[in-house]
């Protein structure tokens, strides 16, 4: 089972290696891998749109050394999370966290989509309302409508 | 629903949209916001460069107003920069300490200082990012304001140049002295 395990790991290290130079990783693959873990979720400063686990910028490097660095100090993920956040904000975060400043950012797509639903929901409604005022029956004939009615067919049969 | 306002609702969108553009396409996305502004210079330590005795510790950043400057031999920012600090040197405008970050080679960093002239009080060593990731510091070069009480008060982000200088840094230092 232990085995199988490792050879996972390797398998999965061996397809996405990224940036990561073998003098950088850990000897244990179970650090090792939260470190990774880690990695994708920081952004590299340099590039911007890559995390630092994709990163071959200097910086991004030398982050990732700390990250393991403080993994192998016994810090738990979180802490080396927040203290690299602590340092560049939450924009190093890959994903924006939830809370009071980017509650638009979050919240944002929803309410607009719920807005485009109730915008459709309230077009139906009002046409279905349309047709069914045009589908109630209408007043019954006069008398005087329906004898005129009557010679029109009459005059048709004939 | 009022049929008029169906037909200015297209010019009403373009005026948001361009006015998001007008306010978002002045902004620079690579100078990202410091969280660190107002608060203690962070712990650190550097060794001095080669030729040099004192490195630079948070300890050396109190009891003056100073600028930090993050520069490296390998910057070709810090080039366009280097004659305003050395001007600032002559002046003895303020002083500035140096973190020369990531030389991969020991000499690389005295030697282009010899070249350019040093305008630095302290320079410390950061060939491994230590301190350069501590002032969350995204790329070179860039310059943090510290007051006396060694508190980063204000963070440069590329080259200074003479404007910035004048309507920007030395104000803030001027004020920051009489506080």
């Amino acid at each position: 089972m232990k085995a199988l395990f490792l050879g996972l790991v390797l398998c999965l290290a061996a397809v996405s290696a990224g940036a990561v130079n073998p003098d950088e990783m850990l000897d244990d693959p179970a650090l090792e891998a939260r470190a990774r873990e880690i990695s994708k979720g920081l952004r590299c400063l340099v590039c911007q749109n890559q995390s630092i686990d994709d990163s071959d910028a200097g910086l991004a490097r030398d982050l990732r050394v700390l990250v393991r660095e403080r993994l192998v100090a016994g810090d738990s993920d979180g802490q080396v999370i927040d203290y690299v956040v602590s340092r560049y904000g939450d924009f190093v975060l890959m994903r924006p966290p939830f809370k009071a400043t980017t509650y638009v950012l979050w919240l944002g797509p929803a309410l607009i989509g719920g807005l485009g639903v109730l915008a459709v929901m309230a077009f139906y409604r009002r046409r279905r309302a349309a047709g069914a005022r045009r589908g109630t029956a209408p007043p019954p004939l006069t008398e005087d409508e329906k004898r005129r009615l009557e010679t029109l067919l009459d005059d048709r049969s004939r | 629903m009022n049929r008029r306002f169906l037909y200015v609702l297209p010019l009403v969108v373009f005026a948001v949209i361009a006015a998001y553009f007008a306010v978002g396409l002045t902004k620079d996305p690579s100078a990202i916001p410091s969280v660190l502004i107002d608060t203690p210079v962070p712990e650190f330590a550097l060794a001095p460069i080669k030729g040099r005795d004192r490195g630079l510790s948070r300890e050396d950043l109190k009891g003056e107003v100073s600028l930090v400057n993050i520069f490296g031999s390998w910057c070709f920012a810090c080039r366009v920069e280097h004659p305003l600090l050395m001007q600032l040197k002559k002046e003895n405008a303020v002083p500035i300490h140096g973190i020369d970050w990531r030389e991969t080679d020991r000499d690389a960093g005295p030697k282009w200082l010899a070249k350019f002239g040093d305008p630095y009080t302290l320079i410390g060593d950061d060939p491994e990012s230590r301190a350069v990731i501590a002032f969350g510091v995204t790329g070179a070069p860039e310059t943090f304001v510290v007051d006396k009480n060694g508190v980063i008060r204000y963070k440069q982000v590329g080259p200074i140049t003479g404007r910035i200088w004048e309507e920007t840094l030395r104000p803030l230092i001027e004020e920051l002295r009489r506080q």
